[in-house]
């Protein structure tokens, strides 16, 4: 296992940028998620750390060595595509040995590897089936070992659990993390679902249009989003334009009013974030809205308010106290919940 | 000749884009793939072309358009222009009239019996020309059936030219317009009839839009295959009609007039490439967006009297023009003066008196032919697999141009390429007069447009990102090509060997250019015996071309066994 460097990295198709600058870096052991809407450049970046993109400029050094210059069937590590790209005239075993046999191992050696690894992705003693007759849960599983088999010193997973439902995902994201724990592997994964990423990541990178738009843990990138971007990617809507008051208690001015938050906030103008689990409607004299929806989430309700003369606002509820649609309600904000952004460019 | 590109996409736009993108070492190694097929062309068929233009267009070392203008406004010879251009409309009209119904058939309707109907109706697609030649003058000519009948004979006139150009040709549009209708997802038709569209108007506003590239593309290249008619027009126009190819092999052969034989195909060949060009912007346009589905999943039993009627009416077309001649190919084949029996097999075996058209047994016709084309095999599968190895690696105009180079052969006629041989490799610098090689040569340069259409779209369909998987998984290219491309185009490999020794095997048109006497192969001994007298003669003729049409059938059913649906254009 080795450690990842990612510096600059630029690649350009035709006059478009789709990594732009990009700087990333993935310690051993560790697993970091790269997060972003699709068409954001995060396949590239895995291709181009791969060897199977060109570079326009920037480095790739893996343990410490650059990479430039060295093909891709010579780097030594691991992809494992979106669509799994399995080789569809040999069996599960030929899939999984493919990179073993590439590397010269002795045909029991590569047998003997072959059911280690279908035994850890829980799939012992299908190397005979055909990979056509796989679900796409169980054709996941034999990517995922043939991409583990050589021991590459870098695995990297493009839209791992993108194909598969949604309880499958939830069990097999528990799963790979387990598996890379245990084993040690250094990963590099790219997903738009951020479920995934921050089940699975010690550490995310949200990117956006080929930059990376922040970085950190997963608790961190959910607690401060760094930018409004990064807070609607990751679904929160309630964001308004806003100026700081310091003071005690600090208010933000806003089109909702002035809103308490948290002692200590930096002063001046900013974007505010208002989280809806921080919109209570219990208000006494508070600002008054009136409910215009109500979507059931299952384990709270979403309920979307009309202010008068401002933007809608999203609050999570409870079923229990969850308003009905047409009532009137009054507002009352936590400051804890309300996030200072930095001002629209 | 439905591209298959649309199917195989995949991956998000950006990773696509990425491969469009290639490397300096990508281009190095599609230089280093082209260089054999380059090479080859350049001087087999690059050569030649200069060389008969010279000869058509130069005297005395200086550009010289005198006789070009002579030749062009000669009477006779516009006479000749105007029939070529004439029949080869008619024929394309006269096709597709008969033929776009059956691709409605083949495509929509599910009937038993259908997968080997299909296959039977491809046979004459790959049967020599002589043989058809033949079985349409069994079939319409002096002693033919319909004489012996009704004392009607049809040889010698444009109808028997027209209904073999079809008998050839139907396959064409089938396969072409057909392949394409079965796989449009009939939900487009039925989304616009829950738009409001009637049954009638939804076809015309969906479905024929969809399908009318294909049409003309269809129509194009039987428009091409009978502007270039050989050996047909050769056995049944007798020495009334002639097209440009026929024109042009007896302004060499007959009156040794070489300079008007060049002019000829000059016209030929300008002609060709405005047709290829026309082509290659429709194959252009038809890689249009549509909605591909699985085939298998569109055809119906018939219903109603009306897809009944269609169904029964092309499958009496399928009967008569299409079976009955070489039925009554081989019938006259076998009916000797003393009733049925093999004596002009027999004959065929038979060591040639004086005065006879053979300095060997006609038999022998069969082992050359065997060697010429096993051998042109050999060299066309090596060309064209490396230039559609080439090809594959999708790039720029470079390689687009290269592809439309590579499919010139095919439209320009073989009589061309034959009379090229003859003028630029018979000579200094490059004498290649005795060589037994120049024969498959010639056939391998036909071969080869065969051998790419048929690899292409196979190798086009391998997911790049499987070799991209090889690659990361430590496979060097060559290695990746070898564990991923060659397991899953062995078979369309069989395939484009199996049409280039058909191709080779019927080939008639170049190599009745350059063949030896001595060493004949059989579509040039079956004209040559035609060309004589006699009952023996014309017996033998048919004996010889029946085993011809065995050897080629048989070959051909073999490979519909082994391609699967999206294996090739043709």
């Amino acid at each position: 296992m080795a450690s990842l460097d990612v510096e600059a990295l630029t690649v350009r198709f035709g006059e478009r940028s789709v990594l732009d600058a990009v700087d990333l870096s993935v310690a051993e052991r560790e697993t970091v998620c790269v997060l972003g809407p699709s068409g954001g450049g995060k396949s590239t970046l895995l291709r181009a750390v791969a060897g199977l993109q060109a570079v326009d400029a920037g480095r790739v050094r893996v343990a410490g060595r650059d990479q430039a210059g060295v093909p891709a069937h010579r780097r030594d590590l691991g992809l494992m595509f979106q669509d799994h790209q399995l080789f569809p005239q040999r069996d599960v075993a030929g899939n999984v040995a493919f990179g073993l046999r590439m590397r010269g191992a002795s045909r029991a050696r590569a047998a003997a590897r072959v059911a280690e690894l279908l035994e850890l992705v829980g799939l012992p003693g299908a190397g005979r089936r055909a990979v056509a007759s796989l679900s796409g849960g169980e054709q996941q599983r034999v990517a995922l070992a043939r991409a583990l088999a050589p021991e590459p010193r870098l695995l990297m997973l493009d839209e791992p659990l993108g194909q598969l439902d949604r309880g499958l995902r939830e069990r097999l994201v528990v799963e790979l993390r387990e598996l890379f724990e245990r084993l040690g592997t250094t990963v590099l994964a790219v997903t738009h679902d951020q479920g995934e990423a921050f089940a699975l990541a010690h550490r995310v990178a949200v990117m956006r249009d080929g930059r990376i738009a922040q970085s950190g843990t997963p608790s961190e990138v959910w607690q401060r989003p760094a930018s409004a971007f990064v807070a609607r990617f990751l679904g929160f809507d309630n964001l308004v334009p806003g100026t700081v008051r310091a003071g005690t208690p600090a208010v933000v001015r806003t089109a909702w009013g002035e809103l308490p938050v948290p002692d200590g906030t930096p002063a001046g103008p900013c974007t505010l974030l208002v989280r809806p689990t921080g919109v209570r409607l219990d208000g006494g004299d508070g600002l008054r809205a009136r409910v215009v929806s109500r979507t059931f989430r299952g384990d709270h309700v979403a309920v979307l308010l009309d202010v008068e003369g401002a933007p809608r606002l999203e609050a999570a509820c409870t079923l229990r106290r969850a308003p009905d649609v047409g009532d009137a309600v009054r507002v009352a904000f936590d400051a804890e919940e309300l996030v200072r952004l930095p001002p629209h460019a | 000749m439905v591209r298959t590109d649309a199917l195989t996409g995949g991956g998000t736009g950006t990773a696509r884009a990425a491969r469009a993108g290639g490397g300096r070492r990508g281009l190095t190694v599609r230089l280093g793939l082209m260089a054999v097929p380059m090479a080859f062309f350049g001087l087999f068929f690059g050569y030649p072309v200069v060389a008969i233009v010279a000869r058509g267009l130069r005297e005395d070392g200086r550009w010289d358009l005198t006789r070009a203008v002579e030749v062009l406004t000669d009477p006779l010879m516009l006479d000749v222009l105007g029939f070529t251009l004439g029949q080869a409309a008619a024929s394309t009209a006269l096709t597709l009239a008969l033929a776009l119904p059956g691709a409605y058939v083949f495509a929509r309707l599910d009937f038993p019996g259908k997968r080997l109907l299909r296959a039977v109706v491809t046979v004459p697609f790959v049967l020599p020309t002589v043989v058809v030649g033949s079985a349409f003058l069994a079939l319409l000519g002096r002693g033919g059936v319909l004489e012996n009948a009704w004392g009607v004979r049809l040889d010698t006139s444009l109808w028997a030219i027209l209904l073999a150009h079809v008998f050839f040709n139907y396959a064409v549009v089938v396969r072409t317009v057909g392949g394409l209708w079965a796989q449009l997802d009939p939900r487009q038709e039925e989304a616009a009839r829950t738009l409001g569209a009637s049954r009638p108007a939804a076809w015309l506003r969906v479905t024929l839009p969809a399908l009318a590239p294909a049409v003309l593309a269809a129509a194009l290249m039987v428009f091409l295959f009978t502007f270039t008619s050989f050996g047909v027009v050769q056995i049944l126009g007798g020495s009334r009609y002639a097209t440009l190819e026929v024109e042009i092999y007896r302004q060499t052969a007959q009156f040794l007039d070489l300079p008007t034989a060049a002019v000829l195909s000059c016209l030929q060949f300008a002609a060709v490439g405005v047709l290829l060009g026309v082509h290659a912007w429709t194959v252009r346009r038809r890689e249009s967006a549509l909605r591909l589905v699985d085939a298998a999943r569109t055809a119906r039993r018939p219903r109603g009297a009306g897809q009944w009627a269609l169904l029964w009416s092309q499958l009496a077309v399928i009967a008569v023009l299409l079976l009955l001649p070489l039925a009554v190919l081989v019938e006259r084949s076998l009916a000797t003066p003393e009733g049925y029996g093999l004596l002009f097999y027999r004959e065929l075996t038979a060591e040639p008196g004086t005065g006879s058209t053979f300095v060997v047994p006609a038999v022998e016709a069969v082992g050359n032919s065997l060697a010429y084309a096993a051998v042109a095999t050999v060299i066309a599968v090596t060309v064209g697999g490396l230039a559609a190895a080439a090809l594959t690696r999708r790039a720029g105009r470079l390689v687009r141009g290269f592809d439309a180079l590579l499919m010139l052969p095919l439209g320009t006629s073989a009589v061309t390429v034959g009379f090229g041989f003859l003028i630029a490799l018979d000579e200094p610098p490059l004498d290649l007069r005795s060589a037994w090689l120049l024969v498959p040569i010639a056939q391998a340069l036909v071969g080869v447009p065969f051998v790419i259409r048929t690899m292409l779209p196979v190798l086009r369909a391998v997911d790049e990102r499987l070799r991209e998987a090889a690659a990361v998984l430590g496979a060097s290219p060559l290695r990746a090509w070898r564990e991923v491309d060659l397991p899953l185009v062995r078979r369309a490999l069989a395939v484009a060997a199996g049409f280039a020794f058909a191709v080779s095997l019927g080939e008639f048109g170049a190599t009745v250019f350059i063949a030896r006497a001595g060493t004949p192969t059989l579509p040039v001994a079956v004209a040559r015996l035609l060309g004589r007298a006699g009952e023996l003669n014309y017996g033998q003729a048919m004996a010889l071309s029946t085993i011809l049409m065995l050897v080629c059938a048989a070959g051909l059913l073999a490979l519909e066994r082994a391609r699967t649906h999206s294996s090739g254009e043709f």
